[in-house]
């Protein structure tokens, strides 16, 4: 590691100059509340389909069972992933990986890298691919897939997906204990400064606050809605309403107001509009199943 | 093929090297994949006529390898004769087996009117058959869960590999086997460590791969990385005056997860030992795959020991720190679950249970807890379950006997003194197995057993000892779930053992009664260990008692709970149809039950719940002889026992099977099996029926017989003291010697078996039966049995029937094989 390690926000340049230099797309943010990277369209969507698709981007994720007030030193409701996807999956994909993590300061002659098992699966996106999560020194940092299936769909070619974990690296990287004390920039600001607020207030609303009739008639019309999208042949507003009905649906998760059994019959809502999303872009662009 | 260095072969026989290099193989999975390439490679091999020989296979994250040592260059040429058709066959015949062969008629040898076709096959370049051998392996690897990758993936029929694949060395010799899989060439360099060597390492043959690796810092053999792992931690933990908590899981999954391991030790805060040692034990080991280690004294040490895949340059210090933080972070989850556990007490916790649905047909976890709850005071009120000073109370090792025999020695014993409490009165120890079952799933709604859920049981034991429960108590809630599978303590202390029972029996009835048994490979609910746990722990404890009286119980308490209201006439109707069924006792007791049921849907859930017993009583007969094939009880002889119905008292029923046992490897027992099949043969032969009279059906009409003794060809089932009936005693004729003999010898033995069978002392019972022996062996020497007189053949045919009436006051002989 450099004496100076990076700021919140250099790391995040660093991995954009590395992966742009890699022939990348560099994305911003979607703009709409999702669980994960994965839930961007350019990666679920772009993932379908035989065209090559190399992109890279923050997506700010937001988990609201995951908030703890701000007390909680490594959990948040709202933080941040970066997203790597590469198709077809390049055959040096692992030693590309190493080598951002090599350009954001991990010295790999200090540091224990390992891939260890993990086959990611997300029942939603009706999704699943095989890899590894990558661990320095014990710490999980990156999730590494090898997409299957998108959509209930087999990968055609096969995707490569990088998922950082943002804040953990940046923790691991500036050697801070609590999430908060991460220097955002080099000029004193710290993450707490931007964020430890936010924390408090929407982890109050998400659990507390959040009007709990609001949001089912939300999820109510987002689904007709995603409807509405399908049936006008239009695969990317539906897909844009799936996102938004699952991210009520982790609303009313928080709130504590869906019962074990009533779980799934709301995922697999959830997973029939992401996957009638899909299904439409496929066919829409004329792919085959 | 291409040569690598323009070196000779030498010798008559060559070794080969085939290394598959991937991206990271899953740890779990290594074993298994050189199992299946060893056997994949002998196939292939075998395909064309050779032996694979001495095989040595590697698996490290990143490669998988095999050496075949000693192979011929070539295979051995093959001359093999195919037998064809008849020479008078139709031509058609002939054609289609020139066809087949490829050869022409006047090829074919004609022998004793057959044709036949000599098949010469040339021998192979072993070369070339490990040319063709290559893909094909690659091809069929049976992978658990395999992917497609890259430009090829395209298309669904890409090659799947655990991995993305990325090399071959294929080394026949020092030559280069060539082939290509997927767009993967073969050739002889293959790559080192991932990070303490760059570049690639060109191999020269079998003989130097394992050297050429370590040079470049990959220990290729796992059993060498396995066991520089468990030594190091050792010497690591020793060093620091500790004693590492061996683990060969860990072990084993460490050294699938590196290729140049190096252990190292590294401390967290003491401050996180206040967490009971399993939570931390098993937090360092499932989540980040450390060893712990214990102190002098015994205790779980503040220290952990991870297995990095690097020599770092300053040491490991830095990689110890990482590793610390990241343990820390878990420990602190761990603790902020368990300190939020303690300040709920455990019956709150228990009420959230109502929430869970235990089964869709069995209602909640609540509603199963309540059941439980009221066996377990069943089982202690009837005297099931004793408190007996013998027993002590108390697990016999009071600490250990959690899942993994590495848990540390330093775990507080929730449980009772190991000296054992005085013994309890049977209100209080009724009143305790109710408390510990009202508790006892209540660490399910719990943070830390949600987190971790093979901490369940253990966790409840914790925080009932901490809310001041009574000892035993806890330990009940702590260890109720054992016996889990062979070889796991069973329970001894009797608030346990009536927990542990009562669980299990209500999960048993409960998914027989719904329709969910086990099938094939498919056990979804544990319950041939659920099975085996009861046999075992009433078998081990000598609890007398009747499995279909411990069946009917709890399927009462079942059915009272899930069945409601019920309109009277279909619940005579259905009682009827029950009488039929089940005999008239069961029916009673069913009506005297239902009283206050009254919807048709409750009865018949009451009615699946009856009609399961017998298949349940079944179930376990079959998980008794399984459970009993490794003390080298005969299943046939269970077999026998259980046949005669009624006897499903467990302990009751093996003295019998051991008695039997012992007496069928005498002589007498021999003898005695002959004799008594020879009359059952002629029983059978002449399609003897006793009069109705000499029957015995000796049981009640509800119990049926465990092992369906219905067969054709089975005696009836009888179990009558003394089978004489008065048309035996006085014949109408003057009887031979051997016949009066044998008559009196019955009349000694019958009374003798039937009141040692009472007694339960088997041995004796055999040995009255030993007495039969010599006089039956004479009447069948010298009597006739199908006498022209009918009145004689009658009477020695009842006779005979008496013979194997006698025989079954101990055994349905008829069941033994040989």
């Amino acid at each position: 590691m450099t004496d100076q390690p990076l700021s919140f926000q250099k790391m995040i340049l660093t991995l954009h100059d590395y992966w742009s230099d890699h022939g990348c797309v560099i994305l911003q943010p979607y703009d709409m509340e999702m669980g994960a990277g994965t839930f961007h369209p350019a990666t679920t969507l772009r993932a379908l389909g035989p065209d090559t698709w190399n992109a890279a981007f923050v997506q700010p994720c937001r988990r609201p069972t995951d908030g703890r007030y701000g007390e909680n030193p490594n959990r948040l409701q709202h933080y941040y992933q970066y997203q790597v996807i590469l198709k077809p999956s390049p055959p040096d994909l692992q030693e590309l990986y190493l080598g951002s993590l090599a350009a954001i300061g991990v010295d790999m002659g200090l540091h224990d890298i390992r891939f260890v098992e993990d086959d990611w699966e997300s029942p939603t996106l009706g999704a699943w691919g095989l890899g590894w999560e990558v661990w320095c020194d014990g710490m999980e940092v990156t999730q590494f897939t090898y997409f299957q299936q998108m959509g209930g769909y087999d990968m055609k070619p096969v995707a490569g997906e990088l998922t950082y974990g943002l804040e953990r690296l940046a923790m691991y990287i500036q050697n801070k204990d609590s999430v908060y004390d991460l220097a955002f920039n080099d000029a004193g600001v710290t993450y707490g400064d931007v964020f430890h607020t936010n924390e408090v207030e929407m982890s109050t609303w998400n659990f507390e606050v959040a009007n709990t009739d609001a949001l089912f008639d939300l999820f109510r019309k987002h689904v007709a809605e995603c409807e509405n999208s399908l049936n006008a042949n239009l695969p990317i507003p539906a897909y844009e309403q799936a996102i938004k009905a699952s991210h009520v649906f982790n609303l009313l998760q928080a709130r504590g107001v869906i019962s074990v059994a009533e779980r799934q019959a709301y995922m697999g809502r959830v997973r029939d509009l992401a996957k009638g999303a899909c299904g439409a872009w496929m066919e829409k662009n004329g792919w085959a199943a | 093929m291409r040569r690598v260095d323009g070196k000779e072969r030498v010798g008559g026989v060559t070794d080969f090297l085939l290394e598959l290099r991937s991206e990271e193989i899953p740890a779990r999975m290594q074993d298994k994949a050189r199992e299946d390439l060893a056997r994949l490679f002998a196939a292939e091999l075998g395909k064309a006529g050779l032996a694979a020989g001495d095989v040595t296979t590697y698996a490290t994250p990143r490669r998988l390898a095999l050496v075949a040592r000693g192979l011929p260059a070539e295979t051995e040429a093959v001359s093999e004769e195919l037998k064809g058709p008849r020479t008078s066959a139709p031509p058609q015949a002939l054609d289609g087996f020139l066809r087949k062969t490829g050869l022409s008629q006047d090829q074919l040898t004609d022998r004793d009117g057959i044709w036949y076709a000599v098949i010469e096959r040339a021998g192979r370049a072993t070369a070339d058959v490990l040319a063709d051998a290559i893909p094909a392996i690659v091809r069929a690897f049976p992978w658990p869960k395999s992917m497609r990758w890259g430009d090829a993936s395209i298309s669904t029929e890409s090659l799947r590999w655990v991995r993305p694949l990325h090399g071959i060395v294929a080394l026949f010799g020092t030559d280069i086997v060539d082939v290509e899989v997927a767009g993967v060439k073969s050739g002889a360099t293959t790559l080192g460590h991932r990070f303490m060597h760059s570049g690639p390492i060109t191999i020269g043959g079998a003989a130097d791969y394992v050297e050429k690796l370590r040079a470049a810092h990959v220990i290729v053999d796992q059993d060498e990385r396995r066991a520089l792992i468990r030594a190091r931690a050792e010497a690591l933990a020793a060093e620091a005056g500790l004693e590492l908590i061996p683990d060969e899981g860990l072990v084993a999954e460490n050294a699938g997860l590196t290729e140049w391991p190096v252990p190292l030790l590294g401390r967290f805060d003491e401050a996180f030992l206040d967490v009971p040692p399993e939570v931390i034990q098993l937090t360092a080991r499932v989540n980040q795959k450390y060893f712990v280690c214990r102190a002098a004294d015994g205790k779980l040490a503040n220290a952990f020991i991870c297995t990095a895949n690097i020599e770092a340059s300053d040491g490991g210090a830095k990689i110890v720190e990482g590793n610390r933080k990241v343990l820390a972070a878990r420990l602190s989850d761990a603790k902020f679950f368990y300190d939020t556990d303690l300040k709920v007490p455990l019956e709150e916790q228990a009420a959230k249970l109502e929430q869970i649905v235990f089964h869709e047909k069995l209602g909640t976890v609540a509603d199963k807890v309540d059941r439980v709850a009221k066996l377990a005071r069943w089982l202690v009120e009837q005297g099931i379950v004793k408190s007996s000073p013998e027993r002590g109370g108390g697990p016999a090792k009071p600490v250990e006997g959690q899942p993994s025999s590495a848990t540390p020695a330093a775990a507080p014993p929730p449980s009772a003194d190991a000296d054992g409490p005085p013994p309890l009165a049977g209100e209080d120890l009724a009143t305790l197995a109710d408390r510990a079952a009202r508790l006892a799933k209540a660490d399910l709604v719990t943070g830390m057993v949600g987190e971790f859920p093979e901490l369940q049981g253990l966790m409840g034991g914790y925080y009932a000892l901490a809310q001041g429960e009574d000892p035993r108590v806890a330990a009940a809630i702590r260890d109720h779930y054992k016996p889990v599978g062979q070889g796991d303590d069973v329970p001894t202390d009797p608030v346990t053992v009536a927990v542990s029972l009562a669980d299990k029996l209500d999960t048993l009835v409960g998914f027989f009664g719904s329709d969910e048994k086990p099938t094939g490979s498919k056990d979804p609910f544990a319950l041939r260990r659920a099975a085996i746990a009861v046999i075992t722990t009433i078998l081990r404890l000598n609890l007398r008692v009747r499995l279909s009286q411990l069946i009917e119980f709890a399927t009462v308490l079942l059915a009272e709970q899930r069945s409601s209201a019920i309109d009277s006439k279909a619940l005579n109707d259905a009682i009827l149809a029950m009488e039929k069924l089940l005999g008239a006792k069961a029916a009673a007791k069913m009506r005297e039950r239902l009283q206050d049921v009254e919807s048709p849907t409750g009865f018949d859930l009451w009615f699946s719940y009856y009609a399961s017993q017998h298949s349940l009583l079944d179930f376990f007969a079959d998980r008794l002889k399984v459970q009993q094939r490794e003390a080298g009880v005969r299943h046939d002889l269970i077999d026998a026992v259980f046949a005669l119905g009624g006897e499903d008292d467990l302990v009751c029923l093996l003295a019998r099977v051991h008695a039997l046992q012992s007496f069928i490897g005498t002589d007498d027992g021999a003898n005695l099996l002959a004799g008594y099949k020879r009359a059952a043969n002629i029983l059978k032969k002449e399609g003897y029926t006793a009069p109705a009279t000499s029957r015995h059906p000796g049981l009640e009409p509800g119990s049926r017989s465990l092992s369906d003794a219905a067969e054709s060809g089975a005696p009836d089932r009888v179990r009558g003291d003394g089978a004489t009936d008065d048309a035996q005693k006085t014949l109408s004729y003057t009887p031979e010697k051997a016949e009066a003999d044998l008559i009196a010898a019955l009349d000694a033995a019958e009374p003798a078996a039937a009141d040692a069978v009472r007694q339960e002392d088997f041995e004796g019972a055999m040995a009255a039966l030993a007495t039969l022996r010599a006089p039956i062996d004479a009447f069948f020497e010298t009597v006739t049995v199908n006498d022209p007189d009918a009145d004689k053949r009658a009477a020695r045919l009842a006779l005979l029937d008496r013979v194997r009436a006698a025989v079954h006051n101990v055994a349905d002989f008829s069941k033994i094989e040989g």
